[in-house]
């Protein structure tokens, strides 16, 4: 049985007196690819933002392990730490470089994955051309996985929403991750677009062998794409299991249609 | 013969726009990085033409080649200035990131009187002549003498180093990682950018430039004391603002503009409008153009 790549235990996170995470746990297996849902306001976002170093836990232990390699408490690291450690994430509203080039974008991506300082700049040695080569050739490669390659020296800015959100996964992609973190992927996406969102998310967990941890209103999506589900309500994981058990689950019925029978 | 007069006038101006094109850098990178209007910037120029001083003194005694003690005067003060540089922002600003944006203005404003007197106490309070280190070109002689050898140092110095901050924010990692920290801090970081390294770097790169700018113009004018640094401060801020606050090419642009605005005042008017033009200037950019020549206008969100 291999060590989780990322393994969640009691985590909560206090705003003031507001308890926004209680006591969640999660584990997600090398591979897999795993779905939060749950009504807006329960808590998925601030849990992204716990894992991802924005918040620090109030409660509870994170830790991420890169498959083969040691467990790591992430409680506390700071954000470009936990992206160096090899998890990456997206959000739900599309955080791009506006005034950069889509290639410029997904290069920023390989910084924590390069060394050149200012005297490799100003030297241009050997080692320093060859990373920047290297960056450059990467930063391609991923933007032809993602169906960019056309649009590589437009302002991101300028790009249409859906290959706003591509840049925004190969930008993530660029930083060599073990776990993809992607919060409502599918937002403002019309039902075609979601259904290649589904595929490419499907390929890209195979061709880099990601796991990945997804926030999604989108319920085709997410139950035709997930392993399991986690259902959170009000801070708390109220079910989790495979999306049959989980659509099954009177709790997460009631969570979402409202409780109709007060018999 | 006017012809001659205006030339003259022209590259005088573009001589001191350099100057202040060098340390509206350092501002402006500031300003773009943590928004942050660094009024202790103006000290580092100032800090730089006495490292300078003193390191030209000290070699001057042992009988180098002018030219060579100027180079080697100018480094020693960018990388003197630059390390001044580095830890003004983690004593003054760093432990205020995250406070209002009135508490690391305060303590820029501190930073600077601090300076100031630091050197009055330490060095002199009088002004202190300042070596002629310029080299002299017999050529520009055949032009008349509209440009002097020291305008032509300062210009071409200025213009190289400038095209290679602009090469080297545009196309470097760390130059990326810059503009990226620039456009959105925390998600930077989320991509794996240390943002402090950044922070750190912006000051070290500012510093340097304004003490190449004080080495230059204190050998340029001749004459060094700790007061300087207000002044050359105020109107490279102005240049700053001018230019549009937080654009690279904004600085550049505005330090020529308003060292070309100032030498014809004075060459065609007089000299004793040169201040009261710029800051009247300062005063109808806030009021006309508050983002500047190249800045873009930003719409507040609410």
């Amino acid at each position: 049985m291999s060590e989780p790549v990322l393994k969640v235990r009691s985590l909560s996170r206090n705003f003031g007196g507001l308890r926004a995470l209680n006591d969640v746990d999660l584990d997600i297996m090398p591979g897999e690819i795993v779905a939060l849902i749950g009504p807006n306001g329960a808590g998925k976002t601030t849990f992204f933002n716990c894992v991802t170093g924005i918040y620090v836990p109030t409660e509870g232990e994170v830790t991420a392990c890169r498959p083969g390699g040691q467990p790591v408490r992430l409680n506390g690291m700071k954000p470009f730490r936990i992206t160096g450690l090899g998890l990456a994430r997206t959000f739900q509203n599309i955080r791009l470089f506006p005034s950069m080039t889509v290639l410029e974008n997904v290069m920023v991506g390989r910084h924590c994955r390069t060394h050149a300082g200012i005297l490799g700049a100003i030297a241009r040695d050997s080692s320093t051309r060859r990373e920047e080569q290297e960056s450059v050739d990467r930063a391609y490669a991923l933007l032809d996985d993602l169906h960019l390659a056309a649009y590589w020296n437009e302002e991101a800015s300028n790009l249409p929403y859906g290959a706003q959100r591509r840049l925004e996964i190969a930008r993530a992609l660029a930083t060599d991750p073990f776990l993809l973190l992607l919060d409502e992927p599918a937002a403002g996406m019309n039902p075609q677009e979601t259904l290649e969102l589904k595929d490419l998310v499907l390929d890209l967990r195979d061709r880099f062998h990601l796991a990945v941890l997804l926030i999604e209103h989108d319920m085709g999506m997410v139950m035709s794409l997930s392993d399991r589900v986690y259902v959170m309500e009000y801070g708390s994981r109220i079910a989790a299991g495979t999306p049959e058990q989980v659509s099954r689950n009177p709790e997460v019925i009631r969570a979402y249609l409202g409780e109709t029978d007060h018999a | 013969m006017d012809f001659f007069y205006f030339l003259e006038i022209f590259f005088s101006g573009l001589t001191r726009g350099s100057i202040y094109a060098l340390i509206a850098l350092g501002y402006t990178m500031v300003y773009g990085i943590i928004g942050l209007i660094n009024f202790a910037h103006g000290e580092i120029y100032m800090l730089g033409a006495f490292t300078a001083l003193i390191v030209a003194t000290l070699l001057g005694m042992s009988g180098f080649p002018a030219g060579g003690i100027l180079i080697v005067a100018a480094l020693v003060a960018m990388l003197w200035c630059a390390a001044y540089g580095y830890t003004m922002e983690k004593v003054a600003y760093k432990p205020l990131r995250g406070e209002s944006r009135l508490a690391p203005l305060i303590s820029a404003i501190g930073m600077s009187t601090f300076l100031q007197n630091y050197v009055q106490l330490a060095q002199t309070s009088n002004y202190v002549p300042f070596p002629r280190l310029m080299p002299r070109f017999a050529f520009l002689s055949a032009f008349g003498g509209v440009m002097r050898s020291s305008d032509f140092v300062i210009l071409v110095v200025s213009a190289l180093v400038m095209i290679g901050l602009a090469l080297y924010i545009r196309h470097t990692r760390m130059g990326k990682a810059m503009r990226a920290t620039a456009q959105n801090r925390k998600m930077a970081m989320l991509v794996g950018i240390d943002a402090d390294k950044v922070i750190s770097l912006t000051f070290i790169i500012g510093s340097a430039l304004a003490a190449l700018g004080g080495t230059l113009i204190a050998s340029h004018t001749g004459q060094v004391g700790f007061g300087i640094g207000f002044l050359a401060g105020m109107k490279a801020f102005t240049a700053a603002v001018l230019g549009g606050i937080g654009s690279i090419p904004g600085a550049m642009l505005g330090g020529l503009v308003l060292g070309l605005a100032e030498s014809f005042t004075t060459g065609y008017l007089s000299g004793d409008y040169e201040d009261v033009l710029a800051f009247a200037l300062l005063v109808l950019i806030l009021i006309f153009r508050p983002a500047g020549l190249l800045g873009k206008a930003t719409v507040q969100k609410v």
